[in-house]
């Protein structure tokens, strides 16, 4: 039963924010709605998450390479649409990634916090 | 007999269940060869794309074909961005203290993606729209789409651009993490989500539940950042 809840929790926060989506005209798609919505509900209620739906959660979260498959083999066939600018495309995508990662990185990591806990995993 | 079109022949409704099992069997045979080859280049979704992509032209199964199946497994990634939530949640103390570092981070990595993801391409002499489709490849597939059509881009290009740039953070983002001698989960999860949104992610995403946390804000802030931001620096851009 449990397994149902918190899958039943997930898609009724997901269907809130693609309503919430809908409602707004939003550019921001429903499911990250959905996430700051749930998030929301935990923090204002200070309570905190049922185990069985952290485990739904981290279950889900830990094959989320998975999930992108499908997204990933579609823009194979669309990869012709780089063919055109092929070395300004590329050169950018990977300086542009690369900046971005870094100044990112070292910000947080300048003047954030330091993580209590480490190597924990998921 | 022509074992090419072998599934249509058994039965239509094989191909839906051929998809999924191909997409499960290619990504478990990525996660394999990973932990064999512990080789950044060795991703799973990276080789699972390789074997379905080669194994589709072989069958000859169209895009359409495969997504019959696919689609219940893409279907997860909406209830999986919403379980992000979870150790955003957990993560409440940590993200209090840092608040105003992490907003500092969020926005400065959203405006470097942007402005030297256009700059990049009209230096080496890329096209005013193709240039304008790089600007949000960093965002969520589905926000990437929606600004490049509203700053002149070209959609299509920008969801490639999205898709082959988390790609190449789930690739890089351990070796750039190393090089810059950075061992911090929550740093991680947010430069991670910042310019690779999910996909990026789903790389550290596992590895600590502070990556997921702040990888969580970082997909969500930095979509919503730029929706806003493109449309006022865009014009900014475009004189030069």
């Amino acid at each position: 039963m449990s397994m149902i809840r918190s899958i039943f929790i997930l898609l009724l926060f997901q269907l809130a924010g693609e309503a919430l989506r809908a409602l707004t005209h939003t550019k921001v798609p429903g499911p990250v709605i959905g996430m700051i919505l749930l998030a929301a509900f935990y923090i204002l209620r200070r309570r905190e998450p049922s185990p069985a739906l952290e485990n739904a959660a981290d279950g889900l979260l830990s094959w989320l390479g998975l999930l992108f498959v499908p997204a990933g083999v579609g823009i194979v066939a669309n990869l012709a649409l780089l063919r055109a600018a092929w070395l300004p495309i590329s050169v950018a995508l990977i300086g542009s990634t690369f900046l971005t990662l870094v100044i990112t990185a070292w910000i947080m990591h300048r003047f954030g916090p330091r993580a209590s806990i480490r190597g924990e995993g998921l | 007999m022509n074992w090419s079109t072998l599934p249509h022949t058994l039965s239509p409704g094989i191909v839906p269940l051929f998809a999924i099992v191909l997409t499960l069997g290619a990504y478990l045979f990525g996660v394999e060869v990973q932990k064999r080859l512990p080789h950044p280049l060795a991703n799973p979704v990276v080789i699972a794309i390789v074997i379905i992509g080669i194994t589709l032209r072989l069958l000859h199964l169209s895009y359409q074909d495969y997504f019959t199946g696919a689609q219940f497994i893409y279907f997860l990634l909406g209830p999986a961005t919403v379980a992000l939530a979870i150790p955003m949640v957990r993560a409440l103390e940590h993200m209090r203290r840092g608040f105003w570092p992490m907003i500092s981070a969020l926005l400065a990595g959203s405006l470097v993606g942007l402005v030297s993801g256009y700059a990049i391409v009209r230096l080496l002499g890329g096209s005013q729209a193709v240039a304008l489709s790089m600007a949000p490849k960093s965002l969520t597939t589905p926000i990437a789409i929606a600004v490049s059509a509203s700053i002149g881009g070209i959609p299509s290009l920008s969801a490639v651009l999205a898709i082959l740039g988390g790609i190449l953070v789930a690739i890089s983002i351990d070796p750039v993490f190393r090089w810059l001698k950075i061992d911090e989960p929550s740093a991680k999860g947010l430069a991670a989500g910042t310019a690779g949104s999910g996909l990026g992610a789903s790389r550290v995403i596992p590895q600590h539940t502070l990556s997921a946390a702040f990888a969580g804000v970082a997909i969500g802030a930095n979509g919503i950042l730029t929706a806003i931001l493109a449309p006022i620096l865009v014009p900014l851009l475009r004189h030069w």
